[in-house]
């Protein structure tokens, strides 16, 4: 009920912070699609780059997104205060699922399938978009799904170095000791995880073909 | 007339490792089907994928219809030779009409050339075009699976075509009407093959030539009926494996 009655009090407010996470999801995770999908693939062509590419995008994974955000905030271009250090952070987070699952969506190809394709006289190109991406697109996708739930939830992070969005009211509720203004900023990033799940979990199964 | 293959002191070796082919040559003319004979790792497979340069030979040379393998860009190189192998390798996401149009889609043809050619292919090994062109390669049996292989293949219309144990996947009543169809196609198409097998009977069967591999070497290469006479130890083994004889004892 207060929940409810704080949002009738400060819709304008509400729209805005959606509008702001919904924004800094969606751009980090593009730029992670742009970054690790052509990253996966180079994987596949140069198996010795495979360990230590993985192996660095697993340790970026395991630093806390707190002390993240807050390393990057120092740095020049990329760091500071405000969305640009948050998209930065939260590419890091989102490249790891993205890459590897685009690795591994291309190594998981039949490799007779494969030998059939070079037999057959297609360009290495041709082999990657007729073939491999084609058939890896099932769990390419489930990696930009992980990716994309992943970072609806440690975008409310962002907030902590003024980037916006749901964290807003998350670390005001903290400090004030309401609930109601956590749940205020919790609830529609929980609604808002279940959303880009489920809608790209349909992606997946309305793009990809499986056997 | 050119033959369709020409191989002369052809060698491959694992970079730093074990020579697996070595001082191999023949030649298979149009309408001729060489079969190669041998055990697992005695070099057959690894002979045909030097052809089509699957793998890149260390030595000696390969002529594809009179022109050297070694010049062409590798994919005109392969799609000038048909390839089948034993796990087919269609493409899962392809329509049989698709994965059949292959080549000639790299190749540029226009489209109803190609499902004019699709058609006949179909008719070529014995699959209703109306039935089967629309389907996926999971919704076919074995046998059909490698029929598509094969009219894949073929689509292209290439000089010479290999073969690596193209029914070896199959129950042996499928198999062996494969078998029986494959021999009429080799009369009627007028191509080199090149087929790999270790079953001597099938060999036998389809070869107008026999190669024995040993250890990466031809050992033997004649007709079936040489082979058949032949004294070399590993064409005798390979005889007495097709045909057990009586048992010793009652």
């Amino acid at each position: 009920m207060d929940l409810l009655r704080f949002y009738a009090r400060n819709s304008g407010e509400v729209v805005g912070l959606v509008g702001q996470h919904v924004w800094l999801v969606a751009i980090s995770t593009a730029i992670a699609l742009v970054i690790g999908v052509p990253l996966g693939v180079l994987l596949t062509r140069r198996p010795a780059l495979r360990t230590p590419v993985l192996g660095l995008a697993n340790v970026f994974q395991t630093v806390p997104s707190l002390a993240l955000f807050g390393f990057l905030i120092p740095l020049p271009f990329i760091g500071g205060i405000g969305a640009t250090t948050a998209i930065v952070a939260l590419v890091v987070y989102a490249l790891l699922p993205i890459v590897r699952n685009t690795y591994e969506g291309i190594a998981g190809v039949d490799a007779a399938v494969r030998e059939a394709a070079r037999g057959m006289g297609m360009t290495d190109w041709q082999l990657l978009t007729q073939v491999e991406l084609p058939l890896g697109l099932g769990v390419m996708l489930a990696g930009v799904r992980i990716a994309t739930v992943v970072s609806v939830g440690t975008a409310t992070i962002a907030a902590a170095i003024g980037a916006g969005g749901l964290g807003v009211y998350i670390f005001r509720g903290v400090a004030s000791v309401d609930n109601t203004l956590i749940l205020a900023g919790a609830l529609p990033a929980a609604l808002m995880a279940i959303a880009a799940d489920g809608l790209l979990g349909l992606a997946e199964r309305r793009l990809a073909w499986r056997r | 007339m050119t033959a369709a293959l020409e191989i002369s002191r052809l060698g491959y070796r694992v970079p730093g490792g074990a020579s697996l082919v070595e001082d191999l040559s023949f030649t298979v003319g149009i309408g001729e089907t060489l079969v190669l004979l041998g055990r697992s790792g005695s070099g057959k497979t690894t002979t045909l994928k030097l052809i089509n340069r699957l793998l890149e030979p260390s030595a000696g040379e390969v002529r594809v219809a009179g022109e050297r393998a070694a010049d062409l860009p590798v994919t005109r190189l392969r799609r000038r030779i048909g390839y089948v192998i034993q796990e087919i390798g269609l493409f899962p996401h392809f329509t049989v009409e698709r994965n059949i149009g292959l080549v000639p889609t790299l190749e540029g043809w226009p489209p109803a050339r190609i499902a004019n050619r699709v058609r006949e292919m179909l008719a070529l090994v014995g699959l209703d075009a109306a039935t089967f062109a629309g389907r996926y390669p999971h919704e076919l049996s074995g046998g059909q699976r490698q029929r598509v292989g094969v009219a894949r293949a073929l689509a292209a219309d290439p000089p010479l075509l290999l073969l690596d144990e193209p029914f070896g996947a199959l129950d042996p009543i499928t198999r062996a009407e494969l078998q029986h169809e494959f021999q009429g196609l080799e009369k009627r198409l007028g191509k080199g093959m090149v087929f790999v097998t270790h079953d001597v009977r099938e060999g036998l069967l389809l070869g107008t030539s026999i190669g024995l591999m040993q250890g990466g070497r031809l050992v033997f290469l004649g007709t079936a009926e040489e082979f058949r006479a032949s004294g070399h130890p590993e064409a005798v083994a390979f005889r007495s494996a097709a045909d057990p004889g009586p048992p010793a004892r009652g």
